[in-house]
């Protein structure tokens, strides 16, 4: 419960208004949503190309990403992917981690591996894709 | 981190059963939760029975029928009696609703009437919640006309289509319902401000005399003032007055995306 701290003299209405408001999230609120529907446009090629996978060794699935359009879209993917896995997962941190320095440390984390397997899967992609 | 479990001092432990009513023919058993600050113990849960004959449909004439026949200390919030006023707020059955408007005859399916006060407030005696932040945070969204043109000689005109776009809106009562059925408010109620606080907010923002509706916005553009609502909608579900401040706030939303793209 966030019972009013009884120790703090300071009136309602000032904890409330607090530090103000910090005029942001609007932006994760929009990518939050436009990379809901980029997923939900790529994940059916995205499917094909798996199933395309199942069975092939490296060769051949060097062989499949050595095509231009499905390499894109398993870029896009990515990229849409873990931008949606940043935000989803700050939202559950904001709303359960309440120590301060424990969200500023999760809340990094959160960032340091969005983005590493962000950046691991395309070069994974763009290694396979030239072949290397 | 997050409260999963009651403070140690907020565990309920026992209650009193109190005996029926001598010559009562048909009875409700009701089962109330107590907590006395002043007494050192734990909160506990009555037990009571009412005599029906004796007593109104409602639960809140329940409630009123136990303190005037059974037990003067019980203590909860009540005025209007008719689902005006939101003093009688509180959790009957595991939603919160007004006891006033509240059947007892739709609920606990001829069982037990449970009466528990508003979720996750701190609790001043038995049923009365402490609503002192959930006021100030109405108070922040600051809920009145606000003009710069110097105000008209008669009233601020509003045409029929504007006016409408209030209905929804204007008949909240604040009685605090469904702010504190929504866990987003029970995490974060310090920050966010709450679906009643908000659905207030649109209806400042939505009402076409207001000069102010920037400002408004910036004042809630906030991960957590605004943005902690995730659509749960147990607001919606509580609103006694069949409201919908999920709705209302994901028109804030928009307006917040259709300013900025």
């Amino acid at each position: 419960m966030n019972a009013p701290k009884s120790s703090s003299m300071r009136t309602p209405l000032a904890r409330v208004r607090a530090l103000g408001a910090s005029h942001s999230g609007t932006s994760d609120f929009w990518r939050q949503r436009l990379t809901a529907v980029a997923m939900t446009l790529l994940i059916v090629p995205v499917i094909v190309v798996v199933l395309m996978l199942v069975g092939s060794n490296q060769a051949g699935a060097k062989q499949i990403f050595s095509s231009v359009p499905i390499a894109i879209i398993m870029l896009l993917f990515i990229v849409a992917s873990a931008w949606h896995m940043k935000i989803g997962m700050q939202v559950v941190i904001e709303d359960y981690v309440h120590n301060e320095k424990i969200k500023l440390a999760s809340v990094m984390a959160n960032n340091f591996f969005c983005i590493a397997v962000a950046l691991a899967s395309i070069y994974a992609i763009l290694k396979m894709s030239s072949g290397v | 981190m997050v409260e999963f479990a009651l403070p140690k001092n907020s565990k309920i432990t026992g209650g009193k059963s109190w005996p029926k009513p001598a010559g009562a023919t048909e009875t409700r058993e009701f089962r109330v939760y107590r907590w006395n600050p002043d007494d050192g113990k734990n909160p506990g849960i009555d037990t009571y029975y009412v005599d029906t004959n004796d007593c109104g449909p409602m639960v809140l004439d329940g409630l009123i029928w136990i303190k005037n026949h059974i037990d003067p200390t019980l203590t909860f919030r009540r005025s209007c009696r008719e689902g005006v006023c939101g003093s009688c707020a509180m959790n009957i059955d595991g939603q919160n609703t007004l006891a006033c408007t509240k059947s007892m005859h739709d609920v606990g399916a001829g069982g037990a009437v449970k009466v528990n006060p508003l979720p996750h407030q701190p609790v001043v005696k038995d049923l009365v919640p402490d609503l002192t932040n959930f006021y100030a945070q109405y108070a922040s969204i600051e809920p009145w006309l606000k003009t710069t043109t110097p105000t008209p000689q008669k009233e601020w005109k509003q045409s029929h289509e504007d006016r409408e776009k209030l209905d929804g809106l204007y008949e909240c009562i604040l009685c605090a319902c469904c702010s504190t059925s929504c866990p987003s408010y029970w995490w974060n109620s310090d920050r966010f401000l709450g679906p009643a606080a908000l659905l207030q907010a649109t209806r400042w923002v939505k009402d076409s005399r207001d000069e102010a509706t920037g400002e408004r916005l910036d004042n809630l553009e906030d991960p957590f003032r605004l943005y902690r609502c995730h659509t749960i909608m147990n607001c919606a579900k509580a609103c006694p007055k069949g409201l919908n401040p999920s709705e209302a706030i994901a028109e804030l939303k928009l307006k917040m995306v259709e300013r900025q793209i």
